[in-house]
C-alpha cells in the first residue's frame, strides 16, 4: 500500500511537557484513520503538527511522499474541518467555500465551477448565498467540509467535527462522511474521543494515551484482540468485564478460588509458570440460560441490577466476587433477584499480563 | 347560566403591585441622586444664558429671568481672550480636532494589529513584550514627561502637532493593546486555523477576518481615545506650543485669565462648548462606553 502521510519519530513538547512522543504512523492512500483518544491524549495536537498548525520538536512529516516537515498549511495539501467548524462568519456560505481559492488567486471561472460541485455534493445549493448565522449545525459543518473539498486535497483532518452536534444529527452525519469517503476515496484523518464514531468509520483507528499510539489496528482487531489492559478498557460500552487473578499455565484461578479454565484461548505467547493476570470478557459474550451450560465455564449468579436499553437489556451480577454486566436480548424476562446460569467461553476474552498490562 | 371565575385563585399574568412604598424608596432615592449630578450643569446652562447684571445678583439657581442672551456663547467661541489673542475657543477646537483625529486613528491602528500579534502570532518573547506593556500602564504619566519632552526635542518635533499626537499614541499602547488583545483571544482559535489552512498570511487575515468580526471593540478602543485626547490638559500644555494649544488649554486661560471683569457666563459657556464632544460621545454611545470601561476594568 502507498502511503499518503507518514509521521516518522515526531515528538513535540511544550515548554518541558511532553504532548508526543517518538510518534511514527503510517497512513495508506485512500485510508481512513481515526485518532481515538481521551481528551488530552495528543491526538487533536498530532493532527495540528500534520496540518502544519503547529511546528513540530522532532522528526519528519511526509505527505504525498513530500517532506512537509516545514512547510506551510497551505502547502502541504490537507484541508481541515473544525470542531467548532471555523466558518467566516460575516462571508456567505459561498464566499466561506472560495476564500481559500481566492487566496491562492484562481480564476473566477474554476472557483465557480468547484464551489458548484462541492455544493451539489454537500446539498448546499439552497444555502448558497446565507450567512453562518443562519444555518444549522448540521449545515454549518457541511459548509466546513466543503471548504476542504474545494480545494481539491489529498489529504482530509477532521478535528472532532461532530462532538458540537445532537446525537441524531451526529449519526446522520457520520454516514455523510461515510459516503463522501467512498465517494472521493480521499485520505482521511479523523480525530474523535467517541468511540462508535471510531468503530463506524475507521478502515484503522489509533488508539492514543499520553501521546503514545496505544494499538493501531482494524476496528474488529481493536474490540476483540486488545493488546493492552487500556485499550480494552477504553473501547466498549459498558466497559469489558474484568476479573483479576492468577495464569498458571491453562489455568485461571480468580482471586476469590473461583477456577476458570482457559485452555481454549490463542496465547500470543505459549503460557509458561504462573503470574498474576486479568481475564477480560465483553458483555455481549457472556450467554445465559440452556446455552451457558454448554460453556467452558458457567455458574449460577443472582441478578442484582437490569438496565433495559431499548435494544437489548443489560443485567449486573457478580461472578466470583467482582461486579459483571452482561447483554441479554430485550425479550428475555429477566428480573432482580432472579437466579440464573451464565457462562462464557474464554477464547472470546482476553487476558492481560497483570504487571506489564500487555496482552497475553 | 352563569359564568363565575374564582378570582382570588392564581391564574394567567401575576397581577403588578403598582405603588408599594418599597418602590417608592427606590425611585426617591434615584431622583435625588439624578439631581444631585443634574445641579451643576443645571447651574452651568442657566448661568450661561444670563446677562452679567443678573448674575451679580447672586440667585445662581434661578433661572434667567430678566433676559435670555446667546451672546456669552457666541463671545466663547469667537472673541474671548485666551491669553494674548482674543479669538475665542474656535482655534483651539479646531487644534484639538487636529490632534485627537490622527492620535486616535494611529493609536487604534497601532494597538490592535499589536493585540492581533500577540494573540495569533506568538514570537519568542511575545510573553516578555506583553508584560512590559502592562507595566508601563501602571507608570505615571508624570514620571514620563521629561524624558518624553527630551525624546520629542531629539527628534526635533517638540512643540508641533506631531510630538502631542506622538505622545497620545505611545501612551495610549498599553490599555488599548490590553484591550484588543483580551478580544482576539476571546475570538475561537480555529477561526484562525482555518484561515491559515486556506492558505491567508498575516494581513489578511487581519484584514479580512479578523477586523470585520472586532467592530465592537473598534467602537470602543475609539470612543476611549476620542475622550481621553479631548480632555487631556497636561500633554497639549507641554508638547504642543502655544500655536497649537488644545481647547482645554484655551479654556483653562479664558476661565483664569485674571484682568478685567469676570465673565461668569462666558466662562460657562466656554466650558460646556469644550466638554460637548466627550458628552456627545458619551450620549450616542452609551452602551459601548460602558463596555469599555468594563474592558479597561480587567487592567485593575
Amino acid at each position: 500500500m502507498q502511503s499518503s502521510v507518514s509521521i516518522k519519530d515526531v515528538s513535540l513538547n511544550f515548554g518541558s511537557v511532553p504532548v508526543l512522543q517518538h510518534l511514527d504512523l503510517e497512513v495508506g492512500q485512500g485510508e481512513f484513520i481515526v485518532l481515538l483518544g481521551p481528551s488530552g491524549c495528543g491526538k487533536s495536537t498530532l493532527l495540528n503538527c500534520i496540518a502544519g498548525l503547529l511546528d513540530v520538536s522532532g522528526g519528519q512529516i511526509f505527505i504525498g511522499g513530500k517532506n512537509v516537515t516545514w512547510a506551510e498549511p497551505k502547502d502541504r495539501g490537507i484541508g481541515m474541518v473544525f470542531q467548532s467548524y471555523a466558518l467566516y462568519p460575516q462571508m456567505t456560505v459561498e464566499r466561506n467555500l472560495s476564500f481559500g481559492l481566492r487566496v491562492a488567486g484562481m480564476p473566477k471561472d474554476e472557483i465557480n465551477k468547484r464551489v458548484k460541485r462541492a455544493a451539489e455534493i454537500l446539498q448546499l445549493e439552497p444555502f448558497l448565498q446565507r450567512k453562518p448565522a443562519n444555518l444549522s449545525g448540521g449545515q454549518r459543518q457541511r459548509v466546513a467540509i466543503g471548504r476542504a473539498l474545494v480545494r481539491d486535497v489529498d489529504v482530509f483532518l477532521f478535528d472532532e467535527p461532530l462532538s458540537n452536534l445532537d446525537a441524531k444529527l451526529r449519526s446522520d452525519l457520520r454516514v455523510e462522511i461515510k459516503r463522501l469517503h467512498q465517494r472521493l476515496k480521499n485520505t482521511m484523518i479523523y480525530v474523535t474521543h467517541d468511540q462508535i464514531e471510531a468503530l463506524t468509520l475507521a478502515d484503522r483507528i489509533a488508539v492514543m494515551k499520553n501521546g503514545i499510539i496505544q494499538q493501531l489496528a482494524d476496528p474488529h482487531t481493536i474490540y476483540n484482540k486488545p493488546v493492552n489492559l487500556y485499550v480494552a478498557g477504553f473501547i466498549g460500552s459498558p466497559q469489558m468485564n474484568m476479573l483479576e487473578g492468577t495464569l498458571n499455565g491453562t489455568t485461571f484461578t480468580t482471586d476469590d478460588g473461583t477456577v476458570i479454565p482457559v485452555g481454549n484461548y490463542a496465547f500470543t505467547a505459549p503460557a509458561t509458570g504462573s503470574a498474576k493476570a486479568v481475564l477480560g470478557v465483553r458483555p455481549e459474550h457472556i450467554v445465559m440460560g440452556e446455552e451457558a451450560a454448554s460453556m467452558p465455564y458457567s455458574t449460577d449468579v443472582e441478578i442484582e441490577i437490569v438496565e433495559p436499553m431499548g435494544s437489548d437489556t443489560l443485567a449486573w451480577t457478580k461472578i466470583a466476587g467482582k461486579p459483571v454486566t452482561f447483554r441479554c436480548d430485550s425479550d428475555v424476562v429477566i428480573s432482580t433477584g432472579q437466579k440464573v446460569r451464565v457462562g462464557f467461553d474464554p477464547a472470546r476474552g482476553s487476558i492481560f499480563n497483570a504487571e506489564t498490562t500487555n496482552r497475553l | 347560566m352563569t359564568n363565575i371565575t374564582a378570582v382570588d385563585e392564581p391564574s394567567g399574568p401575576r397581577p403588578s403591585k403598582g405603588f408599594n412604598p418599597k418602590r417608592i424608596v427606590i425611585y426617591g432615592i434615584i431622583i435625588v441622586a439624578a439631581m444631585y449630578y443634574l445641579l451643576p450643569l443645571y447651574v452651568m446652562i442657566t448661568t450661561s444664558l444670563k446677562g452679567l447684571p443678573e448674575i451679580r445678583v447672586g440667585n445662581i439657581f434661578a433661572p434667567p429671568l430678566e433676559i435670555i442672551t446667546i451672546e456669552p456663547w457666541v463671545k466663547a467661541w469667537t472673541s474671548a481672550c485666551t491669553g494674548l489673542t482674543c479669538e475665542g475657543l474656535a482655534p483651539g477646537f479646531w487644534n484639538s480636532v487636529k490632534i485627537t483625529v490622527p492620535s486616535t486613528i494611529i493609536s487604534v491602528l497601532v494597538a490592535a494589529v499589536s493585540g492581533y500579534a500577540l494573540v495569533n502570532w506568538r514570537f519568542k518573547g511575545s510573553e516578555f513584550f506583553f508584560t512590559c506593556l502592562l507595566l508601563g500602564s501602571f507608570i505615571p504619566y508624570q514620571v514620563m514627561l521629561y524624558p518624553m519632552v527630551m525624546i520629542t526635542a531629539q527628534l526635533k518635533i517638540f512643540g508641533t502637532l506631531w510630538a502631542v499626537i506622538l505622545v497620545h499614541t505611545v501612551f495610549g499602547m498599553p490599555i488599548l493593546v490590553l484591550l484588543f488583545r483580551n478580544y482576539f483571544a476571546s475570538l475561537p482559535q480555529e477561526l484562525f486555523k482555518a484561515a491559515r489552512v486556506d492558505g491567508a498570511g498575516f494581513w489578511r487575515i487581519f484584514i479580512q477576518i479578523m477586523v470585520p468580526m472586532s467592530l465592537p471593540i473598534f467602537a470602543v478602543a475609539i470612543i476611549l481615545q476620542v475622550t481621553g485626547i479631548w480632555n487631556d490638559f497636561l500633554f497639549g500644555v507641554v508638547f504642543a506650543g502655544t500655536q497649537n494649544y488644545p481647547m482645554t488649554v484655551q479654556l483653562n486661560n479664558i476661565v483664569n485669565s485674571t484682568q478685567g471683569v469676570r465673565e461668569y457666563n462666558v466662562n460657562m459657556a466656554a466650558t460646556i462648548l469644550t466638554a460637548a464632544v466627550p458628552l456627545l460621545v458619551y450620549f450616542v454611545s452609551g452602551k459601548w462606553f460602558v463596555r469599555g470601561i468594563a474592558a479597561g476594568a480587567v487592567k485593575g
